[in-house]
């Protein structure tokens, strides 16, 4: 059986939804299986050799993902996600050194769990300074360097966004970091396993990775605690002391094992596997841009990893458009999706107009999506647009050259 | 989201979808909604001599239940006078169609364009009055 068969069954719509989760590799399913049966172990039991062995699959584990970035071994720890991660680095060293420092910076295109950590730390007395970003998605540094003062205890920015996909200057944001002398946490969900990443030379203190995103299992992560010069957190979960007394709980080595196997083949397929989606992604564009006029790609082309697009189908509703191509799981950055009934706030702060947002689609693509599927959902996708456009009023105006933002409309 | 049946048969087999001329004497035409909050309707009605609305067409910018709820009233309007179709009940259209509770106002944005649609006939009809007399 093919690998492709055992991840999607004939009858499932084809899976374009990578920067929501990833299938995991059968690779990583056969590396963790041992350890659901017979290497049982609680990997912080020594004083048998049940404890023994699982223990040493966590630390391989370990090891597997320190070398994914470039960190030391001892500098991983392992959470249940990149949720949990960015909590503990950002709420967790903001209140270690909170006697000291007061204020974080991070920007507006952040997800929800960085956001959310900041506004409950806002409520906790301390300053939050949420930079925009320029239209392409990307932080100006400029505005960094001027926001970061002596009292910033740290400084968040995503290396990867999880709508539009663009890659944020890590190297230059560290060097300005170490520079002031404030340390530098990054969310590297999106990114771990796809862009290279060293802390070292990108001067990153805090980095949190999700192993669902790398093709590995769900509920585990892991955060990356610079040594030296140390960075000390407060824990969120204490109990054990396990892992440096950072995380309390033990550890599921079945996940642990998945996250590093999942960390050592994204390494090892890295740059063969980014050629390919980019060739991947460039005929999905081509594709779409041949046969439709009025698409925009949101945030930047060049700075973006291969595996995202992030189109609006100007004149088409976004969630019908998802209703339509029933054939293809994607997601939207349209209101109608989500349970706010508010646009995409990453949209917004890219500065795309309301109208625009409401008709956006993410693409992702993946490890297991083939040519032939690409195909398919472009032909998809242009009957669906096409249909739509024809029954748009919008799009009626728009052929009849009357420009829509010169009607008043009464907003509702 | 999890749809009714009436509502996905609405919009993959959306029913009379097109323009009338707007500016026809016996044709209304209804635009509300707005494309910043995701849904635009563009709702025609042509009245017969007879007072009856005899052809109904929309146009729909919007999420499935929007397209839905304006497909299924050009449907209910027809053969009506303008008084009965007047009287249509955004919470009939949404009971019909089973909308969830977020997509209400999908069914609110279809009874404003019949209104819209019936205002602009009525708007029509007196000018045309006001020239006979």
């Amino acid at each position: 059986m093919s690998v492709l068969s055992q991840i999607r069954r004939n009858d499932q719509p084809i899976y374009l939804d990578y920067q929501a989760t990833t299938p995991m590799d059968p690779r990583v399913l056969e590396a963790m299986m041992p350890y659901f049966t017979h290497k049982f172990g609680n990997p912080h039991s020594r004083s048998h050799s049940y404890g023994w062995e699982s223990e040493e699959g966590v630390e391989k584990a370990r090891a597997q993902v320190a070398k994914l970035i470039g960190a030391d071994d001892k500098e991983v720890i392992f959470t249940s996600g990149a949720t949990e991660s960015n909590n503990l680095a950002i709420r967790g060293v903001a209140e270690f050194y909170q006697d000291r420092k007061n204020h974080i910076v991070t920007t507006l295109t952040e997800h929800k769990c960085v956001l959310d950590t900041c506004r409950h730390l806002e409520q906790h007395g301390f300053e939050v300074t949420y930079l925009p970003v320029q239209k392409n998605g990307l932080i100006d540094l400029d505005a960094l360097r001027a926001a970061v003062t002596d009292k910033t205890v740290v400084v968040s920015v995503m290396a990867v966004n999880n709508e539009i996909g663009v890659i944020q200057p890590l190297a230059e944001i560290g060097k300005i970091c170490r520079e002031k002398k404030t340390f530098f946490h990054t969310d590297a969900a999106q990114a771990a396993g796809k862009i290279a990443l060293d802390v070292e030379a990108m001067n990153i203190d805090l980095l949190s990775i999700s192993g669902h995103k790398i093709y590995g299992p769900k509920g585990i992560g892991a955060l990356y605690v610079r040594r030296k010069p140390r960075v000390r957190l407060v824990p969120l979960i204490v109990g054990g002391g396990q892992e440096r007394g950072f995380r309390s709980g033990t550890l599921p080595a079945p996940l642990c094992v998945g996250l590093g196997e999942a960390a050592e083949i994204a390494m090892n397929e890295m740059e063969t596997e980014a050629k390919r989606l980019t060739r991947l992604q460039a005929r999905m564009l081509k594709g779409l841009q041949d046969r439709l006029s009025e698409i925009y790609v949101n945030g930047d082309l060049e700075h973006r990893i291969p595996g995202n697009l992030n189109i609006s189908f100007a004149y088409v509703e976004g969630e019908s458009l998802m209703m339509g191509i029933k054939n293809l799981a994607v997601s939207s950055g349209s209101a109608c999706t989500s349970a706010s009934l508010e646009p995409s706030y990453v949209l917004r702060a890219l500065g795309v107009e309301e109208e625009l947002a409401h008709t956006s689609l993410r693409i992702g693509l993946g490890r297991f999506t083939t040519e032939h599927e690409v195909d398919t959902a472009v032909d998809e996708l242009v009957r669906h647009v096409e249909k739509l456009r024809a029954m748009s009023p919008l799009w009626e105006m728009a052929q009849e050259g009357i420009d829509i933002k010169s009607i008043e409309w009464a907003a509702h | 989201m999890a749809y009714s049946e009436k509502l996905i048969d609405h919009y993959e087999n959306p029913r009379n979808i097109g323009s009338l001329d707007k500016n026809s004497e016996d044709v209304g035409t209804g635009l509300v909604g707005a494309p910043a909050c995701g849904d635009v309707m563009k709702l025609q009605i042509r009245v017969g001599a007879d007072g009856l609305i005899e052809d109904a067409k929309f146009k729909t910018f919007g999420c499935g239940s929007a397209i839905a709820s304006s497909s299924l009233v050009t449907e209910w309007v027809k053969g009506k006078t303008i008084d009965e179709a007047e009287s249509i009940k955004n919470t009939d259209i949404a009971r019909h169609l089973a909308l969830p509770p977020v997509k209400i106002h999908c069914s609110v944005l279809a009874e404003d364009a019949i209104k819209a649609a019936i205002a602009d006939y009525r708007a029509k009809t007196a000018r045309k009055d006001e020239t006979a007399e």
